[in-house]
């Protein structure tokens, strides 16, 4: 009996929790209690499951007895096992958080009882998402993940929230239905929509169709991860939900559309056919998220405009299809699903606490909650890839990896990436300036909390509503601790990146994946080079040797 | 592997239709066309498993052309279902937006409308002196903003003296104003300029 077969467990819990929290709906104690336990059960079953293959190996868990080419398989490797400690790390934060608001604002409301169940989907759909070895299996994850996130982004139902849940929805709908069409048409190419079979049978296909295929999930995957052509609807939607919500979505919904991407690059159609316009398109998706960035004054949508902006850095080291570029994107994955959620989440607080999550509004919090800077600060660095911090560690493999690679795209990436880390800081830097070191007298319209006198800044009676706990020691404490936990990366950037690089490696090579689904003498197809590359005008390569060795 | 023709003018028919109907601004229409796309990539999937009209029977000594694969028919079932999540979900939104705005219509962002509109000039970021909110300006305007000697400062026909502000001119009265802590009495234009 092997450790991984209990990886079903991962999915399993979380949804045993939703009935469980559905049941218990108008006891919100017993809710709290039963949701926060399974969740931490969770995160301790996939600590195992990491710890089981952190020396590297990959599992496979047959689901209902089926053997693999028929039945659903969900496969433990390295990289699966990473994201799913960092996601449920990541949730169970926001859950403690969203908990710790809800307990201070009093959640008697009935919109907010249906929060836990519907929380504790979306986390299995993620979990889904990340052990599925099978294509239709993915797609199953991405639903429940999406279905689970339409009703936390319309939560409460007022105008603002139902004017971005359209977009959000109608978006998403029909990136899945582009998923199903990519899977109805690989099906009907191969037969088969098992993961590690795929990735034997794909091989035989002409190239004419492989691409076809591989463009269509890229371009379905494209749209979730938010890469730039497709990335317009995030920082209209995102920024609307409530703070625990944006937190999670921003963390991980965008990740998984990552993880996929991933997979499809190096499991099912390995090799560089398509690795120009992924370059073209993660330096666009750097540089104008970026720019986007810097004219947002909301601080929501500003972060919003940095994480489409960083998803350019991890399509980046996708798009490298090197060892070393691989890593460092799984690294990056790492760290910025932490990073990007804390600082959501610190600027839930900033909003409670100052009364607007605006940059014109708010100021002066530097003196009136030391906290709340030091929070605000060490993840804000962070993300912009300050020296000692995972995100230069992270950004720093990525440029290696880069100048590695040695094209003149990837020098043009490595410079992009450099300007992409420089504005984040201008951007950041703007929203510390004037939410942080401002004098409040300064700010436009400050909210009366600001003005308050320090002392009496615990229970500030803000205008027309109820007296309210500015900053709950749970909500403070859990986001604490996600902050922690983005240092500790930095901390453990080694190991980290040991394990990141391993399953790079194992990623590339494929031969580990195949096997554990399809057994020891399934044969593992070369990485296929369909044609030559195409001579590059500026490689001085000399032209003449690759077609000859083809023939 | 042969295909049903009339199922495959259907797919097509439905896929045109979805897609025209998706780029509306009308929310019923986009649901419908969400639905059309929806059951045009089932008919999709219908179409790998084999001709249609096929049973899905299978026994070892079947031939592979003769009956249909049933692998496709419950991913297709798989799909309605969410599909029918999906649409009950957004009937919800539509019959929201009917509440609240009484319009069946995708709305702008506010706040997209909001960044298109703001100057490139920034009132806090980008003035030269005297209205910049830092410690000087407040004793140079002085509190009423009445006699007022300074360069930047000039006297205006509604008898309100005006400050330069960049390149906008504000009246002197509405910056010492917003110079008061607190002041709710200036509505602040769009990214804190002032037109």
């Amino acid at each position: 009996m092997n450790i991984a077969s209990f990886a079903p467990l991962a999915v399993v819990l979380p949804i045993l929790g939703a009935a469980l929290t559905f049941v218990l709906i108008r006891h919100s104690r017993a809710q709290r209690a039963v949701s926060i336990t399974l969740l931490s059960l969770t995160l301790l079953l996939e600590c195992v499951l990491l710890a089981s293959v952190w020396d590297g190996g990959t599992a496979a868990v047959n689901i209902g007895g089926w053997l693999p080419p028929w039945g659903i398989v969900m496969v433990v490797d390295q990289f699966s096992s990473l994201m799913l400690v960092v996601s449920s790390t990541v949730s169970l934060a926001v859950l403690v958080y969203a908990t710790g608001q809800g307990m201070a604002d009093g959640d008697q409301d009935a919109p907010l009882s249906i929060f836990h169940p519907t929380y504790l989907i979306l986390v299995a759909g993620v979990s889904n998402a990340f052990l599925s070895g099978d294509l239709f299996n993915l797609y199953v994850g991405f639903e429940i993940l999406l279905t689970a996130s339409y009703v936390l982004m319309t939560l409460g139902g007022t105008g603002p929230r139902i004017r971005a849940g359209v977009t959000y929805v109608v978006v998403s709908v029909v990136s899945s239905v582009l998923f199903l069409i990519a899977i109805a048409m690989i099906y009907g190419a191969t037969g088969t929509i098992n993961m590690a079979d795929l990735a034997i049978k794909l091989a035989d296909l002409d190239s004419g169709t492989r691409m076809l295929l591989h463009v269509m999930l890229l371009v379905a995957f494209g749209i979730k991860a938010a890469v730039f052509p497709l990335s317009f609807w995030l920082p209209d939607s995102y920024p609307t939900a409530p703070a625990p919500v944006t937190a999670v979505f921003a963390g991980l919904l965008t990740k998984v559309g990552v993880y996929a991407m991933v997979r499809t690059e190096t499991l099912l159609f390995p090799g560089d056919s398509l690795n120009t316009p992924l370059m073209v398109a993660a330096l666009l998706t750097m540089v104008v998220g970026i720019l986007g960035a810097l004219a947002q004054s909301d601080i929501k949508r500003l972060l919003s405009f940095t994480l489409v902006s960083h998803i350019g850095y991890m399509v980046f080291g996708l798009a490298m299809s090197s060892v070393a570029g691989l890593g460092a994107a799984v690294f990056y994955v790492a760290h910025h699903i932490t990073i990007q959620t804390s600082l959501f989440l610190v600027t839930g607080l900033i909003e409670r606490r100052g009364g607007s999550s605006s940059i014109d509004r708010v100021a002066g919090l530097a003196k009136l909650s030391p906290i709340l800077a030091l929070l605000f600060f060490i993840p804000a660095m962070n993300l912009a890839g300050i020296p000692p911090f995972s995100g230069f560690l992270g950004k720093l493999g990525l440029l290696q990896a880069g100048v590695q690679l040695g094209t003149p795209l990837a020098y043009a990436l490595v410079i992009g990436g450099v300007l992409t880390s420089l504005l984040t800081l201008l951007a950041i830097a703007r929203v510390w300036n004037r939410a942080f070191w401002r004098k409040p007298e300064d700010a436009e319209n400050p909210d009366p909390v600001l003005l308050a006198a320090p002392e009496d800044s615990d229970t500030g009676d803000r205008a027309g509503k109820r007296n309210v706990t500015l900053l709950p020691r749970t909500m403070v404490g859990s986001t604490l601790g996600l902050v922690a936990f983005g240092v500790a990366l930095t901390v453990f950037a080694g190991p980290l990146f040991r394990v990141a690089d391993q399953s790079a490696v194992e990623m590339l090579d494929r031969s580990s994946y195949i096997q554990a689904v399809l057994g020891e003498n399934a044969p593992v197809p070369p990485v296929a080079q369909p044609e030559p590359a195409e001579p590059q005008p500026e490689s001085p390569q000399p032209e003449g040797q690759q077609p000859e060795v083809q023939k | 592997m042969s295909v049903n023709l009339t199922l495959l003018t259907v797919m097509g028919a439905l896929y045109a239709c979805g897609i025209y109907l998706i780029m509306e601004r009308s929310l019923t229409r986009v649901l419908l066309g969400l639905m059309l796309l929806a059951n045009a990539t089932n008919l999709l999937i219908l179409a790998t498993g084999g001709y249609a009209g096929l049973a899905p029977m299978f026994s070892k000594d079947t031939d592979p052309r003769d009956y249909n694969d049933p692998l496709p028919q419950a991913l297709i079932l798989t799909s309605i279902v969410i599909s029918f999540a999906v649409t009950a979900f957004m009937l919800g939104i539509i019959y929201r937006t009917w509440v609240l705005a009484r319009r069946d219509e995708i709305q702008d962002d506010v706040e997209d409308i909001r960044v298109a509109e703001t100057p490139s000039f920034d009132a806090e970021d980008d003035s030269e002196i005297p209205v910049e909110t830092s410690e000087f300006p407040l004793t140079m305007i002085g509190s009423d903003g009445r006699g007022i000697s300074d360069s930047g400062v000039s006297g205006s026909e509604d008898g309100g003296a005006t400050v330069k502000a960049g390149d906008h001119r504000i009246r002197a009265k509405d910056a010492a104003a917003e110079e008061q802590p607190g002041s709710q009495n200036v509505t602040p234009g769009p990214e804190g300029g002032v037109k």
